[in-house]
């Protein structure tokens, strides 16, 4: 007998589980900049550390993390290669640039609504 | 929105970021050669810049301070490569210690700015590079405190729709 399970959407639906908590993308956050132990994350926040470890576990179940033994720690990493680490990384620096940018130009039309002002006559 | 292109090259571990702003090039340059208007656009609002020691000649060096939301600080330095006031700008873009001296194995990135004038306004390009993926790990591990609050809002815009 073959059932026929549309997989892929169950894969698309726990991912989207995985991530519609704020604490679960923070971990994910954190584990994207390092390799942090369960222990050290759950002193991040004010929960449990079974909590942070159900947590974990979401965001393994969807493939999004996975953990590795080391000593007497478990350590969480996200499940991406280096390629695609070096991508994130070049998106992060994208995404400093385009804050910069952002601000640069929040600066210079400051300093143009002053000079403005200062020259204003009359309305408009 | 002043932001008019980027261009990602993962081969060659470059970004190139082209801007446009509604100011001539000596009001855009001076963010760039003024400490006082460097600091305020320098670093995310969450990680604000203090600008120690700012000396924008060849072989000159720019020290910045980042103090994080939990008092948490964070120094990098500038070393001058070369500099056509009120035009273009290099340096390279390392981690220090508190006295300004690069910290030995963290990620260094070459950066690269040229100003030009278009149609009445400033057109800033902007070229970043990192020597090896290494770095851009390093890099990642450590500096990417605006980038991961964009990325985390970018998973929000993408889960409300």
């Amino acid at each position: 007998m073959v059932v026929d399970v549309p997989l892929a959407d169950e894969a698309v639906d726990e991912l989207f589980r995985a991530l519609a908590d704020p604490t679960r993308r923070d971990i994910l956050r954190r584990c994207s900049a390092g390799e942090p132990s369960v222990s050290r994350l759950a002193q991040e926040y004010p929960m449990s550390f079974a909590a942070v470890q159900k947590h974990v576990a979401v965001l393994e179940r969807a493939g999004l993390v996975t953990k590795e033994r080391r000593g007497r720690e478990q350590l969480v990493r996200t499940d991406a290669g280096a390629v695609g680490r070096a991508r994130q990384a070049l998106d992060e620096l994208e995404a400093t640039w385009r804050g910069r940018v952002d601000r640069m130009s929040d600066l210079l039309a400051q300093g143009t609504e002053r000079a403005k002002s200062s020259t204003t006559r009359g309305a408009g | 929105v002043s932001v008019t292109s980027v261009d990602t090259d993962y081969d060659e571990l470059t970004i190139t970021l082209i801007a446009d702003f509604d100011a001539p090039i000596d009001r855009v340059w001076e963010l760039w050669s003024d400490p006082r208007k460097l600091e305020r656009w320098w670093g995310p609002p969450s990680y604000p810049a203090t600008v120690e020691k700012h000396d924008l000649s060849p072989g000159g060096e720019v020290v910045y301070l980042m103090t994080g939301p939990e008092g948490d600080m964070h120094y990098g330095v500038w070393r001058v490569t070369a500099v056509g006031s009120p035009t273009s700008l290099e340096f390279t873009d390392a981690f220090a210690d508190q006295d300004g001296t690069p910290i030995a194995d963290m990620p260094v990135s070459e950066v690269s700015v040229r100003l030009t004038e278009r149609d009445g306004g400033t057109r800033m390009e902007m070229r970043s590079k990192f020597e090896s993926r290494e770095d851009l790990e390093k890099w990642l591990s450590t500096g990417t405190l605006e980038g991961q609050q964009q990325a985390v809002s970018q998973m929000d815009a993408l889960l409300a729709g």
